[in-house]
């Protein structure tokens, strides 16, 4: 019988030749922790006497999610992570860096046909990457460092084809929300989702991530995208030479599959509070908006707003809208300087917030007011999400869809406003 | 391993998720758990944390937990003193969590019980009781590697325990 990635991956690095449902002990080859759950992490590993991680290629730990610092308190917290990494063989990712999930594949820690662990839930984002790679709580990753392993449940694969291509101002956000709202916010829970097909073989890395990214948000453990000339040609630009990964055989059995096309895709967005409240933009165009938020771990990355900065190119924000813009890292921020997308949104009024979590997550950085209306690239839409319970709806849609929507003051497809 | 407690029910019923259950304003920011447990659910239900008890159960629908890793979420809801959570369904990494941190996880039909009531959990005989009807129903079956480390007092322990994992004998079963 065929095998999918994940049973793949779980097999080469348990030793156990396995199938979906069979529980496995596997070798874990790279683990990572942010400033948000990181201290949870580190007093377990203390109590464990821990010194250095035993995951084949270690670990690394990302300040990200308050960064720069917001308060004393948290200053408390980063000062406690870069005591704990000194001397450890722990790279820490400092303050201005950028979110995990884009210095971490930068790093070419992580390589394809990788098991990877991370106490941010959003870690099956190196699925894009060829990994299995999967989210998990403080505990279970201080485990992974400790002892180098972890257990684990061999998920079932869900196979998703894609064919078709993007229509204009309709990309790799739109399909993911238009599959997260079919799939449902549980649809694929604690399955491997494999994406495939004409466009997915077509799709850059920044798309690729885009997608892995928000499987968690249906649920799933693993997202990896199958090893093609697309990973091999992202690997060579970090300078790190790949001579081959993994892909699901002809016969491996998938639990389910699903067809899309993206031919008849449209910009998307999710209504609040949930990711699976997924609408067509034109069903909610008018709406007014008091902030966008472009950047964060699914959609701040080059291609993000290289996307919105050809939308308000020549152009400025509404009056009374307030564009917040956090590059996903340093290397994205500079990228965009040499392609003149930085200056195109700052002369359109957009603010520049430091590369990393930025507002996504609540703490800092474009908390909105009382009875705002948001719209922003990231994954999560949940009441309070950004700070604030107070009648705060939260919108999620393209970078194209945030530049549009930056430009009219109201929820705007995108291709409303194409000149 | 008998659980007894009063149930709390929450608007929303399914996908309560991590933030709501402690907001992102107080984790990245609060270190000490009691100081944490003071705000659990707070988002969904302000009231929760002065009126919930030791023992008591979080009672809710489908897909409890989906969203952040944030461990802080088990972590608090045990510290604040609920004894278990009840839901038709859970997201897979607060699952893990919850038994790594020693906080039971029930999982069965729940649309028959009401905010305030009574319940008696027996998670070795794998059933829920409702002390006000008598009503005995089935819980699903914890999986025996959850149920070894939940025996342990959580994976941590586990693994001091036994200098390693040793669930050898639970994953054969």
């Amino acid at each position: 019988m065929g095998k999918t990635i994940a049973e793949k991956v779980l097999t080469s690095h348990s030793g156990k030749g396995c199938h979906a449902g069979d529980l496995v002990i596997a070798d874990v080859d790279f683990c990572m922790s942010q400033d948000g759950t990181s201290t949870m992490m580190i007093r377990e590993l203390e109590s464990l006497g821990f010194t250095a991680p035993k995951t084949k290629r270690g670990m690394a730990v990302v300040i990200d999610h308050n960064s720069p610092c917001p308060s004393v308190d948290v200053a408390r917290i980063h000062s406690k992570i870069r005591r704990f990494a000194t001397g450890k063989s722990i790279p820490t990712y400092e303050v201005g860096e950028g979110v995990c999930h884009q210095v971490i594949p930068e790093s070419g820690r992580v390589l394809p046909g990788d098991l990877v662990v991370g106490a941010d839930s959003h870690t099956c984002t190196y699925g894009a990457l060829n990994s299995c790679s999967t989210g998990l709580g403080s505990t279970d990753v201080a485990a992974a460092a400790f002892t180098g392993k972890l257990w684990f449940k061999v998920p079932a694969t869900h196979s998703i084809v894609v064919d078709g291509a993007f229509s204009e101002m309709v990309g790799a956000k739109d399909l993911i929300l238009s599959v997260i709202g079919k799939v449902t916010s549980d649809g694929a829970t604690y399955k491997s989702v494999e994406f495939s097909g004409a466009l997915i073989d077509g799709l850059e890395m920044d798309g690729r991530m885009t997608i892995a990214n928000m499987a968690v948000e249906m649920g799933a453990k693993f997202c990896p995208f199958g090893f093609d000339a697309v990973t091999k040609e992202w690997f060579l630009s970090i300078g790190t030479e790949t001579a081959e990964g993994v892909r699901s055989d002809s016969d491996a059995v998938f639990e389910r599959s699903r067809d899309f096309d993206a031919s008849d895709l449209v910009p998307k967005v999710a209504k609040p509070h949930a990711v699976d409240n997924v609408v067509d933009a034109s069903q909610v165009s008018g709406i007014d908006v008091q902030q966008v938020f472009l950047g964060t771990c699914t959609n701040g990355r080059l291609a993000d707003l290289s996307a919105a900065a050809s939308v308000l190119k020549g152009k400025h924000v509404k009056r009374g809208v307030r564009l917040v813009v956090a590059p996903a890292s340093r290397r994205i921020f500079l990228d965009a300087m040499d392609h003149g997308i930085v200056a195109t949104l700052l002369k359109a009024g957009a603010v520049f917030v430091a590369p990393g979590c930025g507002p996504c997550v609540g703490t800092h950085a474009g908390i909105p007011s009382d009875g705002d209306n948001v719209l922003s690239t990231a994954n999560r839409n949940f009441k309070g999400r950004m700070g604030n319970n107070n009648d705060v709806n939260i919108y999620l849609a393209s970078p194209w869809t945030a530049g549009a929507t930056a430009l009219t003051g109201r929820i705007t497809d995108p291709r409303e406003v194409l000149v | 391993m008998k659980l007894a407690g009063k149930a709390h029910r929450f608007v929303p019923n399914d996908d309560i998720n991590t933030d709501y259950i402690i907001s992102g304003r107080y984790k990245f920011k609060i270190d000490d758990m009691n100081e944490l447990a003071k705000h659990v659910m707070e988002d969904i239900d302000p009231e929760f944390s002065k009126g919930v008890r030791p023992g008591d159960f979080v009672v809710a629908g489908r897909n409890f937990g989906c969203g952040s890793s944030r461990e802080q979420a088990p972590r608090a809801l045990k510290t604040a003193g609920v004894g278990a959570v009840i839901a038709k369904s859970y997201a897979r990494i607060f699952y893990r969590s919850s038994f790594n941190v020693g906080l039971p996880l029930v999982e069965c039909d729940t649309d028959w019980i009401a905010s305030g009531e009574m319940l008696l959990v027996d998670l070795d005989s794998g059933t829920i009781e409702s002390r006000k009807t008598g009503l005995v129903a089935n819980i699903t079956k914890i999986p025996k590697t959850m149920q070894t480390i939940l025996n342990d007092g959580g994976l941590i322990p586990h693994l001091k325990k036994h200098g390693g994992f040793s669930l050898d004998e639970a994953m054969e079963g």
